[in-house]
């Protein structure tokens, strides 16, 4: 193994590290200011200007805070618990490719830490870690509503895993590669959001529920569980506990960007290899907007219809976009190359047969409420 | 299409969020920036004076009497040609108002005889201790208007003879 190699991995791994852990801080103020803008106010603008220094003032506001650890908790596990939930978001990032090989003073330099050629199998496994984190420091907190908080979420999380990985397919399945970087060069033309926007939007929805984002925040319902599993958690391991939920958004954004959203490439990329990461950039803004947006807007939706939305909807109809698609990629191989336009088609009419279903069943319980 | 009901819900509510992103914020920077109170705002106390300088405050102490938290607490003490302070018979030595007792009610402006206590505008009311709290007569009373003089003042013999000076029927 070449030493110098090594070298450059841990470059890279450190670099990503801060990049993750100052997207962190500025993710918080990012989501204040949006949200503070959606409600007609301004948001934090006393800590430097345009409260830029806002982050490194809670920062020092929670390492100063004192840690509580309850009498009957599980020490180890409850110190633990906050590390298992921050590795996984970390560590799945090092097979997302932030953009194409650059030559920097010749030396050819890749912008991706691991190039696993089963990279979409390695995010699924490492995310399934996160919940563990999350059980564990409910249950060790020796707290009832920790404990609710934590079951919930292993519930939650276990449940809508499932569409996610169907989407995660349907991506596979027109990219014909787990590759990373495969799957971005295979959207050299077309974006996957276009050919499989049903799949998309299943990604987008499940993956709220993944990362406990409202309104899907289950686990931390503050009005049920005062905080969920958090709850017992202060100082600098809450502050683990809340960087990993937005490690954890950052790096679902930079995944959701690049299997649906063509990841790096865009306009001139091949000829500017360095717009390769401000283009990542931008869609992962754009994507983490969006789950402010959404968090804005929807209220919190009940658990048992939580539960029933990913197990009666998005279960069946992720299931039904992995057969259009592979139907149609059959259809477009054998037959003819523009029927693989089939398949955003027939996956709309799957997505409008589950809305109607929806639409049927909702008012069947109004009738009966009446 | 009635069908899509649910998903029709889902994006208003979106468009609305995102339509109320692009408002005016109605923020109000507050200490750089304040809101003009109500004309019957009623804040901090304020002792007035007439327009040559002298104190509405005559001393009766009705005030202390009408205040239903027992904040204000005055003293009296004579009027002399020689050191004149409130054109009536007496005027307040001491006048202290307990801003930690007081419920700015305004009971004390409507016993006032002579209007002489007024609730102000000023609502910024902070203190770091007890004693503080307390608010002498110096810091309530106005200052003096450009054509009036400080008090005491020396005034001439038989101008001010009577014990309540006269007023006329009070306005708002």
């Amino acid at each position: 193994m070449n030493f110098a190699l090594v070298i450059e991995w841990l470059i890279k791994g450190l670099v990503l590290v801060f990049i993750l852990l100052g997207g962190f801080a500025y993710l918080t103020l990012y989501e204040r200011k949006a949200l503070a803008r959606i409600q007609v106010r301004i948001g934090p603008n006393r800590a430097g200007p345009w409260g830029i220094l806002q982050p490194i003032a809670d920062a020092i506001k929670l390492i100063f805070k004192e840690e509580l650890i309850p009498a009957q908790a599980d020490k180890l596990i409850f110190f633990l618990a906050p590390v298992v939930t921050l590795v996984p978001a970390l560590v799945i990032t090092a097979v997302v490719p932030w953009g194409p090989t650059l030559t920097v003073f010749g030396h050819k330099l890749t912008l991706y830490i691991a190039d696993i050629n089963v990279g979409v199998l390695y995010i699924m496994s490492v995310t399934s870690i996160a919940v563990y984190g999350i059980v564990l420091a409910g249950w060790s907190s020796n707290n009832k509503y920790a404990m609710m908080g934590g079951l919930r979420s292993s519930a939650q999380m276990v449940s809508y895993e499932i569409a996610l990985g169907l989407a995660f397919v349907s991506a596979i399945l027109l990219a014909g590669t787990m590759r990373m970087m495969d799957i971005v060069e295979a959207q050299k033309t077309i974006w996957f959001v276009l050919l499989q926007p049903v799949g998309t939007a299943i990604f987008l929805i499940a993956t709220l529920a993944e990362v406990n984002r409202a309104p899907f925040d289950m686990p931390e319902a503050e009005q049920e569980l005062t905080a969920g599993y958090h709850v017992e958690y202060s100082g600098m391991k809450f502050a683990l506990i809340f960087m990993a939920e937005y490690d954890k958004m950052i790096a679902i954004s930079a995944i959701g960007a690049t299997l649906f959203f063509g990841g790096y490439r865009g306009p001139f990329v091949d000829q500017f290899p360095w717009l390769g990461p401000i283009y990542i950039f931008l869609k992962i803004v754009i994507l983490l907007f969006g789950m402010i947006w959404v968090r804005a807007t929807f209220p919190r939706i009940r658990y048992d219809r939580l539960m029933a939305f990913g197990w009666k909807v998005l279960l069946p109809l992720s299931l039904a976009v992995v057969f259009i698609t592979a139907i149609g990629i059959i259809l477009a191989q054998q037959v003819n190359q523009s029927l693989i336009w089939l398949i955003p088609a027939a996956s709309l009419l799957a997505g409008f047969v589950a809305i109607a279903m929806m639409y049927r069943t909702l008012r069947r319980k109004e009738y009966a409420r009446a | 299409m009635r069908v899509l009901e649910p998903l029709v819900g889902l994006i208003k509510g979106l468009w609305t969020t995102l339509a109320s992103m692009f408002e005016k914020p109605v923020t109000i920077q507050y200490p750089e920036q304040k809101r003009p109170v109500r004309p019957r705002f009623r804040g901090r106390h304020v002792l007035k004076r007439y327009e040559n300088g002298l104190e509405k405050c005559i001393g009766c102490a009705l005030c202390a009497a009408a205040c239903p938290s027992n904040a204000i607490f005055v003293e009296a003490a004579e009027n002399t040609d020689e050191r004149r302070f409130s054109p009536g018979e007496r005027y307040a030595s001491t006048y202290e108002i307990n801003m930690l007792r007081c419920i700015f009610c305004g009971f004390c402006e409507d016993a006032c005889p002579t209007e002489a206590i007024v609730l102000g505008d000023t609502y910024e009311l902070s203190f770091t201790d007890r004693r503080q709290a307390i608010y002498p007569k110096e810091m309530l009373l106005e200052p003096v208007a450009a054509n009036g003089a400080p008090t005491p003042q020396k005034t001439e013999p038989g101008m001010f003879t009577r014990s309540v000076p006269e007023m006329k029927n009070p306005v708002d």
